[in-house]
C-alpha cells in the first residue's frame, strides 16, 4: 500500500517536472521565433511603406512606418515614368515562351526516364543529375558567341528557345511523379492498342497535374526573377524585362527610390499572390530541391 | 523489330530533346569554352591559340584573381555556414510538435523568399544605406538601441558580411528542405528520450540532428554551388565595392567576357570555377563523412 502510493507520488513529481520543461521550453521557443519573425518581416513591411513614402520620409529617424499622406501616386510615376508595361509585356512573352517549352520537353523526356525501359537510361539519368552540378557562367560565354553568330542576340529566342530542350531538376521531379503512376494502368491501355504518345498524354498527364503545376510554377519564378540571360542576351532597352529594366534604371544617378519600391512592388505581387494560391505546389517543389539564382 | 528494340526506340525518341539541348547548349559550350581558353579572343578577330597563357597570367600575375577568390570563398565558407545554422535552427523550433500557429510562422519565414531577386538588391541596397538623417532600416533599428551601425556596404569591413545577411534573410528554400525532412523522422524515436525526462537540446542532438544528416548535407552542397555562382548582388549593389570587397568571382568573369571582351581570358576562369565547384562538391561530401559510409 505504501510502497505504491510513493510510486504515484514519483510518477507525479516526474510529471510535474517534464511539466516544468515543457513550460519553460515553449516560452523559450516563442521568444526566439517572434524576435526571428520581427527581424525576417520588418524589412519586407519597409519595403512596402517606403513604396507609399514621399522621398524625404525614406530615411528618417525615428522610422515612419506608416506615412502622413499615402503616395499612392508612386505607383502612377512607377508604370508610367517607368516603361513598366513595355517591360511586363515582354517579361509576359519570355515567361509564356518558357512555359509552353518546358511543360511539353520536359514531361515529354521524363516520361522516357520513367516509364520506358532501355539500354543507358540510368547512365543517362546520372548525367541529367550531374548538370545540375554545373554553373552557368561555363556556358554562358560559348552560348553568347552561338546565339550572336545565328543573329539571335537582342531578339526573346536564346531566353526561349533552350527551355525546349528540357531542364534537369524538371526532369528529376516530373519523373518521379510518373514513376508514382501505376503502370497496370497504361499496360491495359496498351493491351487496347494505345501507342505509346497516347498513353502518354492521355494516361499520364492528367494524372501528373501537381506534378506540371509545380514545374509551371518554378519555370514561371525562374523566368520572371531571371536577371543574368536578359544582361547578357537582350541590347535594346526595347526587350528588356522587368528585372533588367529596374536594374538600369536603379543604376542612373540618384534613382527616386520611392518609384522604385513602388516598382518592386508591383514586380512582388503577382509571386505573392501565386504563393497563396497554389502554396502546395511551392513547398513541393522546394521540398524536392531549392531553386533561386 | 523485336519489342525490345521497339522499347529502346521510344525511349531514345522520348528523351532526345534534353539529349540535343545537353549536347547543343551544355556539353558542346564546356569543350568550347576550354578551346577559348586556350586563346586570345576579343570578338573582332579570330581567337588565335596562346596555350596555358591565360591559366599561368591568373595564377601568376593577376592582382585580381586572389581578391575574388578570396571573397567569393568568404561567401560559400563563412557565408553559408551562417545561413544553413540559421535556417537550421529557425526549422528546428519550428517543427516543435507543440508549437502552436506554426504555419503561419512558416509563412512569414518564407515571404522574404519570394521577392524577386532584383528587388531584393533594391531593397537592401535601401536598408544599408547611410542616406538622409537616420540611414536605412537597419541603422535605423540600431540607433534606437544606442548603437552607431557602420557603414555596410560602404566599409570594406562589414559589406562582405551585409551581402551574408541579405542572402541569408532569402534562404527559405532551405527552411522547407528542411522541415521536409524533420517531417520524415519517426516520431517513436523520441518517445524513448521523453520518458527519460530528455530535453529540446537533448533530443535535438541525440535524435534530430543525425538522422537530418543528408538533408543538411544536401542543403550545404546546393548552397555551395549557387554562392559559388552569386553575381548579381556584387553586380547590382556594389559593383564589386568599396575597394574590391565584394568583387565576385562571377562578377569579375562577367567583367572580362562581356565589358573588357576578354573572351578567352574569361573562360580560363570559367573553367577554374567549375574545377573549384566540383572540389569544393567533393570536400564537403568527404567533410560530412557522406563519402566514407556506404
Amino acid at each position: 500500500m505504501e510502497q505504491q502510493s510513493t510510486v504515484e507520488t514519483n510518477a507525479t513529481r516526474r510529471k510535474q517536472i517534464r511539466g516544468r520543461i515543457n513550460y519553460v521550453e515553449m516560452t523559450v521557443i516563442y521568444i526566439i521565433l517572434g524576435v526571428l519573425t520581427v527581424i525576417y518581416v520588418l524589412p519586407f513591411l519597409w519595403l512596402i511603406s517606403s513604396a507609399f513614402k514621399a522621398p524625404t520620409e525614406i530615411f528618417t529617424n525615428p522610422i515612419i512606418w506608416i506615412p502622413k499622406i499615402l503616395k499612392w501616386d508612386n505607383f502612377y510615376r512607377a508604370t508610367h515614368d517607368i516603361p513598366f508595361f513595355l517591360y511586363l509585356r515582354n517579361t509576359l512573352i519570355i515567361v509564356a515562351g518558357c512555359l509552353v517549352g518546358s511543360l511539353i520537353s520536359n514531361s515529354i523526356v521524363a516520361y522516357g526516364f520513367a516509364k520506358l525501359k532501355w539500354k543507358g537510361r540510368n547512365a543517362l539519368f546520372i548525367v541529367v543529375l550531374i548538370t545540375m552540378m554545373i554553373p552557368f557562367q561555363i556556358i554562358m560565354i560559348p552560348q553568347f558567341l552561338f546565339f550572336h553568330k545565328i543573329g539571335w542576340i537582342g531578339t526573346f529566342l536564346p531566353l526561349i528557345v533552350p527551355a525546349f530542350f528540357g531542364n534537369a531538376f524538371f526532369i528529376f521531379l516530373l519523373r518521379q511523379f510518373f514513376i508514382g503512376i501505376p503502370n497496370e494502368i497504361s499496360q491495359a491501355a496498351k493491351v487496347d492498342g494505345a501507342n505509346e504518345f497516347v498513353i502518354f498524354s492521355r494516361i499520364v498527364l492528367p494524372l501528373s497535374t501537381a506534378g506540371l503545376a509545380t514545374v509551371g510554377i518554378f519555370t514561371f519564378l525562374n523566368t520572371w526573377n531571371d536577371f543574368v540571360g536578359p544582361l547578357i542576351f537582350l541590347s535594346s532597352d526595347k526587350k528588356y524585362t522587368l528585372a533588367l529594366g529596374i536594374q538600369q534604371i536603379m543604376s542612373v544617378n540618384d534613382p527616386r527610390w520611392n518609384i522604385l519600391m513602388a516598382a518592386g512592388v508591383l514586380m512582388t505581387v503577382p509571386v505573392l499572390v501565386l504563393f497563396f494560391l497554389l502554396q502546395r505546389y511551392f513547398i513541393q517543389g522546394i521540398a524536392f530541391s531549392g531553386i533561386k539564382g | 523489330m523485336t519489342r525490345e528494340t521497339k522499347e529502346q526506340v521510344k525511349g531514345m525518341l522520348f528523351v532526345s530533346p534534353w539529349f540535343v539541348g545537353f549536347l547543343v547548349f551544355t556539353l558542346g559550350p564546356i569543350f568550347q569554352a576550354f578551346y577559348y581558353s586556350l586563346t586570345k579572343y576579343n570578338l573582332l578577330k579570330a581567337p588565335s591559340f596562346i596555350g596555358l597563357d591565360n591559366y599561368i597570367r591568373m595564377f601568376t600575375n593577376d592582382k585580381l584573381f586572389p581578391k575574388v577568390l578570396y571573397n567569393t570563398m568568404y561567401m560559400v565558407v563563412i557565408g553559408v555556414t551562417i545561413s544553413i545554422v540559421t535556417t537550421l535552427l529557425i526549422s528546428l523550433l519550428l517543427n516543435d510538435k507543440r508549437l502552436k500557429g506554426a504555419s503561419i510562422f512558416r509563412v512569414m519565414f518564407f515571404i522574404p523568399t519570394l521577392v524577386p531577386l532584383i528587388i531584393l538588391c533594391v531593397l537592401w541596397l535601401l536598408i544599408y544605406s547611410s542616406g538622409g538623417s537616420g540611414g536605412g532600416l537597419i541603422n535605423q533599428f540600431l540607433s534606437v538601441v544606442g548603437i552607431k551601425g557602420p557603414e555596410w556596404l560602404g566599409d570594406p569591413n562589414w559589406s562582405k558580411m551585409a551581402l551574408v545577411i541579405m542572402r541569408t534573410w532569402c534562404a527559405g528554400n532551405l527552411i522547407i528542405i528542411f522541415l521536409g525532412g524533420l517531417q520524415g523522422i519517426p516520431e517513436e524515436l523520441y518517445e524513448a528520450l521523453s520518458i527519460d525526462g530528455g530535453n529540446f537540446v537533448h533530443k535535438t542532438v541525440y535524435v534530430t540532428l543525425p538522422m537530418l544528416k543528408p538533408i543538411i548535407i544536401y542543403n550545404i552542397i546546393t548552397s555551395i554551388i549557387v554562392t559559388m555562382q552569386n553575381f548579381s548582388e556584387a553586380f547590382i549593389m556594389t559593383k564589386g565595392g568599396p575597394a574590391d570587397s565584394t568583387y565576385m568571382y562571377a562578377l569579375y568573369l562577367y567583367r572580362n567576357a562581356f565589358q573588357y571582351s576578354n573572351m578567352g581570358y574569361a573562360s580560363a576562369l570559367s573553367w577554374i570555377m567549375l574545377i573549384i565547384t566540383l572540389a569544393m562538391t567533393l570536400i564537403a561530401l568527404k567533410a560530412t563523412g557522406w563519402l566514407n559510409e556506404d
